[in-house]
């Protein structure tokens, strides 16, 4: 009996998270595109969807709600869900859409699709090779394999997105980098934009009306006949049509330092409206938050690098270390069972609802970016792996946050996985993708530096 | 040669209608074989001889500035394409016709075009819901032209030119230009379909 009514509070959310991914699918990410597929909508809330209830079976297992058993199936169920959406059909529909697009390829679409998720399929079984993650015990399309793999890739993505969103959040929010803009720095930089329209404008009428009067007196010519005329004709169009093209490089020139003045434009005018912001309540407030988190960040890489170099990965999770050093060293007794129990359900609900939040706006970020109204469909999915892969991976590492007797459940569902493993590889790349942001980071704001006062003060 | 008359156009719509297709097609007639994102705006010369054949006849030199980009674009981004909206003598707006969001999102070209003197900073007054008076009084001449009518099936043919009616008498675009309008459509049908 407490099954059925588990089962249906889980498909109750379940249908809840769906319904909020369509939502975002269609407010924010959808925004200015017609939603021509369909299919890509209900993949995307999907995934959404089954990703979030994993979270959800985690908050459950802490707070004890539902009986084990049911969630034990439930777990398995959604596992072997997810994995089902992020191995067979999400890459399928990719392969499928980009196929689409290639005009060549239209006629065998679903052949070429198919192609595509082979290869696919083959990279990603290569991918478990070089890792510890392949034990004797379990056979080939074994649940482990399949989540070992995933994780690789996810907890990749985690460590590269924390590592940029580590760089990128102080420059973003910190005013210390704002270089400072003023009005007339951009009405100038406008003036030269429009002289430069302006003069492929004058060009381009020189060119159509040669051209025109090349076409009349072609008309006229057709008419005369005679050996003089001939040979008149042909030298004068000669010299006529290497004047022009003459002027239309100079125009094709011109027309690409245009499109270089306009976005430095932009580049200013976007600055400008940074240095605004830093000036209002928020932006003190998040510059401060800058500061912290770069504090915070420089602190992260530090352990990251004692984790590696002595060879450590941390044993106990913080909340129960929390509680050891207030009970040991500050003397404070209190129930520990009671209170590690909520600690780590809000320590782990923040971590969760965070880590969602700031994807979905790095996802919208990006797809913004770069999309368009014929690769809308290809990146949405390409997104929706993306998160898929990120919680997954993000369910594993977060078992190193929970207390021991909460993260019996996750090893017992992932099975003989190396944890340490993916802790470990985490570290790695965090590390690296850090310090290789950070010098490329500096590299890239000083050269812009050069390049934007070098041309607005003139050449 | 410069002495001749100019007429400032711009030719607005969403990313991927075919503005610069058209423009390609209308200044240098003929098919644009690698169409590519616009960034910034691109600028092409027509001479068109007005009033042909008439004493009147007058040879013009239209300017028909192509400005890229998308509605949703950040505020820095508009504020930088309101320099392109100064001293305009029509506003011609494409739409796709297989892509209702994009015929949607012409109101919202239009105020952002015709609105620029009153915000500076490039932000939309209005919330950008239609508003028919802003229209009313407007002295700049539009013309609305729907591309990629060949790619619609047979039997959705006559429901798309329903709306396209429709959405030029929104614009307060007169009978004469909704009559263009259709022609520019179906030349434009035999024309780009090649």
């Amino acid at each position: 009996m407490s099954f059925v009514v588990d089962s249906v509070i889980m498909f109750t959310s379940q249908v809840l998270f769906f319904g909020f991914g369509w939502l975002f699918f269609m407010r924010q990410l959808f925004k200015d595109y017609e939603v021509r597929q369909y299919v890509v909508q209900v993949v995307f809330s999907v995934t959404f969807a089954f990703s979030c209830t994993m979270f959800e079976l985690i908050i459950f297992e802490i707070l004890g709600a539902l009986s084990s058993s049911s969630r034990y199936f439930h777990w398995k169920l959604n596992l072997y869900v997810i994995l089902l959406v992020l191995i067979f059909v999400v890459p399928f529909y990719i392969g499928y859409f980009v196929v689409s697009n290639i005009r060549l390829l239209q006629r065998q679409r679903l052949l070429f699709a198919c192609m595509v998720w082979f290869t696919f399929m083959y990279f990603f079984w290569k991918l478990g090779d070089p890792f510890p993650i392949l034990s004797p015990k379990h056979g080939i399309l074994s649940i482990e394999q399949l989540i070992s793999r995933v994780g690789v890739i996810g907890v990749t993505l985690m460590a590269l997105l924390s590592g940029f969103g580590a760089v990128n959040c102080p420059y973003t929010y910190m005013s210390y980098f704002l270089r400072n803009v003023t009005d007339s720095d951009i009405l100038a930089l406008e003036r030269r934009l429009l002289q430069t329209m302006d003069m492929i404008v004058s060009k381009k009428k020189r060119i159509a009306m040669t051209r025109r009067q090349m076409y009349q007196r072609g008309e006229d010519q057709n008419k005369q006949t005679g050996f003089w005329n001939m040979i008149k004709s042909v030298t004068s169009t000669q010299a006529g049509s290497e004047n022009l093209s003459l002027i239309q490089q100079e125009v094709d020139a011109l027309e690409e330092l245009s499109r270089q003045l306009f976005l430095e434009t932009v580049d200013l005018q976007a600055t400008k409206e940074r240095i605004e912001y830093s000036k209002t309540f928020q932006g003190k407030y998040f510059n401060f938050l800058g500061y912290f988190f770069s504090i915070y960040c420089v602190w992260k890489i530090f352990m990251a690098t004692i984790n590696i170099v002595f060879d450590r990965v941390g044993k106990t999770d913080p909340v129960t270390r929390g509680i050891e050093i207030t009970v040991n060293y500050l003397g404070i007794q209190f129930d520990v069972k009671f209170w590690s129990q909520h600690i780590s359900f809000i320590l782990v609900g923040i971590i969760i609802v965070t880590s969602i939040r700031g994807l979905l706006i790095t996802l919208t970020k990006f797809f913004y970016a770069i999309s368009s109204s014929k690769s809308s469909n290809v990146i949405v999915l390409v997104l929706a792996q993306i998160m898929g892969m990120y919680f997954v991976s993000s369910v594993l590492l977060m078992r190193m946050s929970m207390p021991l007797e909460y993260r019996s459940i996750v090893s017992e569902v992932l099975g003989e996985l190396q944890f340490n493993f993916y802790h470990r590889w985490f570290d790695v790349i965090f590390l690296r993708e850090k310090t290789g942001k950070q010098v490329t980071g500096t590299l890239n704001l000083w050269k812009a530096h050069q390049k934007i006062w070098q041309g607005s003060r003139g050449n | 040669m410069a002495s001749l008359d100019r007429v400032k156009v711009l030719v607005l719509g969403d990313s991927g209608v075919g503005k610069s297709s058209l423009v390609h097609l209308l200044c240098q007639n003929q098919v644009l074989g690698n169409p590519s994102w616009t960034v910034g705006c691109s600028v092409d010369v027509r001479v068109q001889d007005y009033k042909e054949g008439t004493p009147d006849e007058k040879t013009y030199y239209i300017e028909l500035w192509d400005v890229g980009g998308s509605v949703g674009s950040s505020s820095s981004v508009k504020s930088t394409r309101a320099v392109f909206y100064n001293s305009v003598n029509g506003i011609i707006l494409v739409h796709d016709l297989t892509n209702k969001k994009s015929s949607q999102n012409l109101y919202r070209w239009s105020l952002e075009a015709l609105n620029k003197d009153s915000s500076p900073t490039g932000v939309i007054v209005s919330n950008g819901d239609y508003d028919r008076e802003q229209f009313a009084e407007n002295p700049v001449p539009l013309l609305l032209i729907g591309t990629k009518f060949d790619q619609i099936p047979e039997n959705k043919r006559s429901e798309v030119l329903n709306r396209t009616a429709f959405l030029s008498e929104d614009f307060n675009a007169e009978e004469i230009n909704l009559v263009c309008a259709r022609v520019v459509l179906f030349s434009l049908k035999f024309s780009l379909s090649t």
